[in-house]
């Protein structure tokens, strides 16, 4: 389809820029990784050692910058990100390899949950406007969704960790076993996921809850919502078919947008809940100046926008026939 | 001339808007009735209140409008006094509304067919055998391709979407089909060959038809008896013929005179000096007093009531005798 076969050309192409972008940004900036090692043991080092470490990091000045950029093009297809700085000598990619799931299926999940629900609530409170729902639920979230992450998080693990001792303190999992796919592994997992997940869901859902309410009080209004009543169908089909799903079309790409921004959303979650994923290591990236960990990052952060963006529009283009049209 | 009971009767039908400087009154005491297979046209000018009149009628209004007074009594059942559960049933099966605008009457994002199966199907459980040729049935019977129950409102014609509204309007072979100005949004070809066909449909199945437009000669071919509204309330109702050829309100007057006729001699169009008045504060009196051309003194103070004349009720103090 012609639409589909267009979104991927947008794709492949701002992935190409991103790419770029992350491949000239830290060449025109001061410095390299073999000087910060150096800077790191205060100089007593061997000029050999720095020979060794450039080699080892990949800086070799004797190429160009163009036989460089297509190395480098070639080493990121192939998953390889070069040497962590950090976590000396292992490689970028299997760092970023560890914290990926662990983020992935906490704030994705969360995100998910955040979206759906306020979409329900805020799809509910419209179709009562004025309603009991109404009157309670859209501002207290938003007054919630107001208060910062971190605060909420350690009010949460004040009250539901230390206080009642009905949760963890942190992490993802038993430090005591070791991952692996059982029942009882897994109920660890969302035994641990439970806080960090409830502090991200309460306060992001305000914000879903009063966007599907704005665009389904709209939507109501519409002909197609009295027509819909003119033809005597119940008002559940009324409420999700006719208007609930033409209400929801706007925010889908507000979702996607969100979606992509999980890996980087999470640094403050996973650090009041010193929980291993992705964000935390961006952090330790950053004090320590590890630049091949936080290009691989930001380059992963851009891609997930990307991909998040593009499945958006899938969704749309499935749910809205219009889009599917030449433009 | 009502032989049977009326499908519809109308009596004393008022609707306000509440709005923050009060209540205004957009229709005001209308009392009309629909014969079995009757068309009736009601005219007016755009803010005169017919298609709230129209969604009154059948139970459509939502705040800040409301039913103030009157019933609305069809097949003998009142229908002010229903509640939502109730008219439900009542609904599409037994009346259905065809809209302005197809365009913004059908979901966008269901296609033709399905938004069909989904009137079909809230009535009465059929197999999707039977909802397919009950759909492609409706479909010929507007003259569309049953190809486009699977198009979406989008991919048709705006003729064909106004068609296709009707196709679903017909789809119960209800008794009332209630039509909010349904070919205002096509131009006057395309508006006299759907005219055509909502007349033709209407003698084979035998509907009763309420027809609201403000374009009074399109209406004048097609409908048995004519209302003419003005500010709210009906102020002239009668055979067509008769309130076509011989209009008795003044306002009627004006409003032949505002469309040039393509037969007759060549006039001068004169049209109604003035604009519609503010509703919320309604002139006292005849409420067109204030743009009549033969307005006298009791105009101003005293309402008129319904004068009856030999095949019209007009509402005009000149038909006191």
């Amino acid at each position: 389809m012609s639409y589909i076969a267009r979104r991927l050309e947008f794709f492949v192409i701002t992935v190409w820029a991103a790419l770029t972008i992350n491949f000239i940004l830290p060449r025109i900036m001061p410095g390299n990784p073999g000087q910060a090692m150096l800077v790191r043991f205060h100089g007593r080092v061997s000029p050999q050692t720095i020979k060794a470490l450039e080699v080892a990091f990949g800086i070799n000045n004797n190429e160009s910058i163009f036989q460089q950029y297509f190395e480098y093009l070639g080493n990121t297809l192939r998953g390889d990100f070069g040497t962590s700085l950090t976590f000396f000598p292992a490689p970028v990619g299997d760092i970023v390899k560890q914290g990926l799931p662990w983020t992935l299926g906490l704030v994705g999940m969360a995100t998910i949950i955040a979206f759906a629900l306020g979409t329900l609530i805020g799809m509910l409170s419209a179709w009562r406007r004025g309603g009991f729902l109404d009157a309670i639920l859209p501002p207290a979230f938003i007054v919630i969704s107001a208060f910062p992450y971190f605060w909420l998080g350690l009010l949460v693990l004040l009250v539901f960790a230390i206080t009642l001792g009905w949760f963890p303190l942190g992490f993802a999992y038993d430090l005591s076993s070791s991952i692996n796919l059982s029942w009882d592994f897994a109920g660890q997992v969302a035994w641990h996921g439970f806080l960090p997940a409830l502090t991200i869901v309460i306060t992001s859902i305000g914000g879903w809850i009063l966007t599907m309410r704005n665009t389904m009080i709209t939507t109501l209004a519409e002909d197609y919502v009295k027509m819909a009543r003119a033809k005597g169908l119940s008002p559940v089909r009324i409420m999700f078919m006719y208007a609930g799903r033409n209400a929801i079309l706007p925010n889908l790409t507000g979702f996607a947008m969100s979606l992509g921004f999980v890996i980087s959303g999470a640094i403050l979650v996973e650090i009041v809940f010193n929980y291993p994923g992705v964000g935390f290591t961006l952090l330790q990236a950053v004090h320590s100046e590890d630049f091949a960990l936080m290009q691989t990052l930001f380059l992963l952060i851009t891609i997930a926008v990307l991909v998040a963006v593009l499945a958006a529009d899938f969704l749309t283009a499935w749910l809205d026939p219009r889009t599917r049209e030449q433009a | 001339m009502v032989v049977t009971a009326p499908v519809l009767a109308v009596d004393g039908l008022s609707v306000d808007y509440i709005t923050d400087r009060g209540a205004v009154r957009a229709v005001d005491g209308v009392s009309l009735e629909v014969a079995k297979g009757e068309f009736l046209g009601i005219v007016g000018e755009s803010g005169c209140g017919k298609s709230t009149l129209l969604f009154a009628i059948a139970r459509l209004l939502s705040p800040p409008a409301e039913i103030a007074a009157g019933s609305v009594r069809f097949r003998g059942r009142d229908m002010v006094a229903m509640d939502e559960d109730e008219l439900r049933h009542v609904r599409w099966r037994d009346y259905s509304v065809v809209m302005q605008s197809a365009m913004n009457a059908l979901n966008p994002v269901m296609t033709i067919g399905a938004q069909l199966k989904d009137a079909i199907e809230a009535h009465e459980p059929a197999s999707s055998q039977k909802i397919r040729e009950r759909s492609e049935h409706v479909m010929r019977l507007v003259g569309i391709d049953p190809i486009h129950l699977a198009s979406y409102p989008h991919q048709l014609s705006g003729g064909m979407r106004q068609r296709a509204m009707i196709a679903m309007a017909l789809v119960f072979s209800p008794e009332l089909v209630i039509m909010d100005e349904p070919t205002s949004a096509l131009d006057v070809v395309a508006q006299r060959s759907l005219m055509l066909q909502i007349k033709e449909l209407q003698r084979r199945i035998g509907f009763a038809a309420v027809f609201v437009t403000h374009d009074m000669s399109l209406v004048s071919h097609f409908s048995d008896r004519l209302a003419v509204m003005y500010a709210g309330q009906i102020v002239e109702v009668g055979a067509t013929r008769s309130v076509f050829e011989d209009p008795k309100h003044p306002y009627t007057k004006g409003l032949m005179q505002s469309f040039p006729s393509i037969s007759g001699p060549k006039e001068r169009l004169v049209g109604i000096a003035g604009s519609p008045p503010d509703l919320l504060q309604p002139p006292a009196g005849c409420r067109f007093h204030p743009r009549c051309p033969s307005v006298m003194p009791r105009c101003r103070t005293e309402e008129p009531p319904f004068y009856e004349e030999p095949a019209d009720l007009v509402r005009c103090h000149l038909y006191d005798r």
